[in-house]
């Protein structure tokens, strides 16, 4: 099989890296080669985070670039627009409707630009907008917004039996909040049809 | 079986199945997490400590492989900087136990502040350096690296990138060696390095060289793969996937798994096999030179560039002439940089340093993003340390008319690391200069490391503390207090104070990271929009967990650590618990 290569995007903070462990653990139970490759340290701090999750017969190059994604997973809508150019042409964008501020908008210096969602629905691409924090909320803690979106990609990569994404959840999670989560997994396989 | 793991994991797995005895590093993106996955296992087999610094790490590495162990020490590439000076030296003593130096490389400088390239200290310290390209290879080049530490006599230096150490794929794992602790013999012609016998050893150290050399030629470490041979590629690391990736089986490859010494008979034979011959390799131009050396045509840094990671289309413009298409969203997009966390104790000192306009020698942290907008309260940041040694080195070069107008800012971890001996220096050489030591009780930006000054170990048991406040006196300071930097008042109080006197200060501001599990925090806080005039006043502490709307600002109330600085800004009352 050609490579796929899937990106998880949002603001530091957010569980991104618990969200591709997710992922990964899927893509290995269904036997495919894959490469996960995150950026640690100074960027994780409130910043634009990123990571990349490739998968087929054989990876090489771990990381994704503009053009070169077929599906984008954001957990914020500014990140979303900021990660779409990294689509190929008719990819799936998958996205939170969450706002964050980032710090040129909360001192004052930028807008949060309006209509995003809108603007990126009207792209050539796939693009499904879901509320996933108050999803997160309903299942017991806005902290599972990463699991409610697994949830929802569980429904967008069918290949992938809901079984393997539960166990995954399980796996990856502290024991501590696997009720919270295990709520915000189901509660995000309701989010899309 | 099969795992996926970072590679960085994946070398800390190298390590215990090469039975290492003993590890001992000092934090640094991106290889902290060889030394974190480590102490995993049972420190009984598999020793681990944090080090005050890379050259400790490295010593106690050197140490430990004289008395017979396996050791290891691990550091990103400026703690190489740091442990220099015993790597040169120990490659003339070699080892007893074999001694691996893990050196993990950031091109891009994810979060580093120069883009140094290490294999420069391999050539240097003429030490053999490995360099893998995945996790897997992260494995087994470890283990590889302790067979050719025992049979070359030598250090070895594996060499990571941050790609490498912190990307995922899938590592076979085996058991433990057991390797036994070897016999530990004096030996004063191996091991002391007076002028006499180190002359001895330079003649085995670069006979050594010619050795490994041949080992570079002939042992398979460097693998060569024949496709379509118009196009021919060196490389090595993590530019071997990505020239795979961009290039397919439309080239041929030499892979580089060992990138000093370089091989001569395998490059020279595949130059002759294959059209037009490229070297693909980030930072510096080491394989290139070398091939050039050997009167080879290669095309390499004309072609590509010097800075930065290359990545796969890169690869393909330039050789393939191929191009990626991509769409964009008609808007505006604000960047969005990383910025101290709500809650961050460090932010209350860069807001008192920003209001009383004072020159700020800054050093390697969290708190570098002091440096930041709105605070912008930074001046310099250059290397670990070098706030306070800078800070003595500037008040000296103004003859003392910045002092009582500048502070050196530093860590507890950094300030352990090397701000010490920069303290030193004042109290000794006597310049009135202000050291504010910036107590989070933890290393910080690298992902919440225990150190020497928050009285707990690598496995988080009970140590020994330095107690700072003694420290600072001992070494000659006078005046030394201690503040809480989420109290604004007391704060500037404090600086005004030391700024004023006539002699040498240390303020130590200590307040817990705000991201500890063992902090506890208060309530969200909340603005009263009745109250609120929407001065903004509170917005110029750079909290994230404040927005500002038309009315009045907000507070995000899934941020807000309740540390309270903002409702200290508020002159209306608008802000409280």
């Amino acid at each position: 099989m050609e490579t796929k290569a899937i990106m998880i995007v949002g603001v530091g903070g957010q569980g991104t890296l618990l969200a591709s462990r997710i992922l990964g653990h899927v893509l290995q139970s269904a036997g495919y080669d894959v490469k996960v490759s995150e950026v640690h340290g100074m960027s994780q701090r409130g910043g634009s985070v990123v990571t990349y999750i490739k998968y087929g017969d054989k990876v090489y190059s771990p990381v994704i670039e503009k053009g070169q994604a077929d599906m984008v997973v954001s957990f914020e809508q500014l990140e979303a627009a900021r990660f779409v150019p990294y689509l190929k042409k008719g990819g799936t964008l998958l996205t939170n409707t969450q706002k964050i501020n980032p710090m040129p908008v909360i001192t004052g210096a930028c807008q949060y630009p309006e209509e995003l969602i809108a603007k990126m629905e009207n792209m050539d691409i796939n693009a499904i907008c879901v509320d996933a924090l108050s999803a997160a909320n309903e299942a017991g803690s806005s902290k599972a917004v990463n699991v409610v979106l697994m949830g929802v990609l569980s429904k967008i990569m069918k290949d992938f039996p809901v079984e393997e994404w539960r166990k995954a959840v399980d796996a990856c999670v502290p024991a501590k909040v696997k009720e919270i989560n295990e709520k915000a997994f189901e509660l995000g396989t309701a989010l899309i049809d | 079986m099969s795992d996926l793991m970072l590679g960085n994991q994946a070398v800390a797995r190298g390590l215990y199945e090469a039975g290492v005895g003993v590890v001992s590093s000092y934090p640094g993106t991106p290889s902290t997490e060889i030394t974190e996955f480590a102490s995993k296992y049972d420190p009984s087999e598999l020793y681990c400590e944090w080090a005050p610094n890379e050259k400790v790490a490295c010593e106690v590495a050197v140490g430990a492989s004289i008395s017979g162990a396996r050791s290891f020490c691990a550091m990103k590439h400026v703690g190489l900087n740091v442990a220099a000076d015993p790597l040169f030296t120990a490659s003339y003593t070699g080892v007893n136990g074999g001694m691996v130096i893990a050196v993990a490389d950031d091109p891009g400088m994810h979060s580093s502040q120069n883009e140094q390239d290490s294999r420069h200290y391999a050539i240097g310290a003429k030490v053999p350096m490995l360099e893998p390209s995945d996790s897997q290879e992260c494995k087994d080049y470890t283990k590889l690296a302790y067979e050719l530490s025992e049979k070359y006599d030598t250090p070895v230096i594996l060499r990571l990138t941050t790609r490498v150490s912190h990307s995922q794929s899938f590592v076979t794992t085996e058991e433990r060696q057991n390797v036994a602790v070897k016999d530990y013999t004096k030996d004063i012609s191996k091991y002391v390095m007076t002028p006499a016998n180190a002359i001895k050893k330079h003649i085995v150290v670069e006979d050594r060289t010619q050795r490994l050399t041949e080992y570079a030629d002939n042992s398979g470490i460097n693998t060569v793969e024949y496709n379509d041979t118009k196009i021919g590629v060196i490389t090595s690391g993590i530019c071997y996937q990505y020239s795979k990736e961009a290039l397919g089986d439309k080239a041929s490859y030499l892979k580089l798994g060992m990138v000093n010494p370089l091989p001569v008979q395998l490059i020279k034979d595949f130059a002759g096999k294959v059209d037009t011959l490229y070297v693909i390799e980030e930072l510096d131009d080491v394989i290139e030179t070398h091939c050039r050396k050997l009167g080879i045509k290669v095309i390499g840094k004309e072609a590509f560039t010097l800075q930065g990671e290359y990545f796969q289309s890169k690869i393909k413009q330039v050789i393939l002439g191929e191009k990626d298409e991509w769409q964009t969203v008609d808007a505006e997009i604000p960047v969005r940089p990383p910025v101290l966390c709500a809650g961050c104790p460090h932010r209350g000192v860069f807001y008192i340093l920003k209001k009383l306009g004072v020159m700020v020698s800054g050093d390697i942290g969290c708190y570098t993003l002091g440096s930041a907008a709105p605070l912008s309260a930074i001046d310099t940041t250059v290397c670990m340390g070098a706030s306070v040694s800078g800070l003595h080195g500037f008040n000296k070069g103004r003859k003392g008319e910045y002092e009582g107008k500048s502070v050196a800012v530093i860590g507890d971890s950094t300030f352990i690391h090397s701000g010490v001996t920069g303290l030193i220096n004042i109290a000794y050489n006597r310049s009135n200069s202000t050291v504010i030591i910036l107590d989070n009780s933890i290393t910080g930006m690298t992902g919440h490391q225990n150190n020497p000054a928050n009285g707990l170990n690598i496995y988080g048991d009970p140590a020994a503390a330095v107690d700072l406040e003694a420290l600072a006196h001992a070494v000659g300071i006078n005046s030394v207090r201690v503040v809480d930097p989420n109290n604004l008042e007391e704060t500037e109080k404090a600086i005004r104070e030391e700024l004023a006197k006539a002699e040498p200060s240390v303020i130590i501001a200590r307040r817990p990271c705000a991201l500890l599990k063992t902090v506890k925090h208060k309530p969200a806080f909340k603005i009263d929009p009745d109250k609120c005039k929407n001065c903004k006043s509170c917005m110029r502490i750079g909290c994230p967990a404040l927005c500002l709307t038309e009315k009045c600002v907000t507070i995000d109330a899934t941020l807000c650590v309740g540390c309270g600085l903002c409702s200290q800004m508020c002159k209306f009352d608008a802000i409280k618990e």
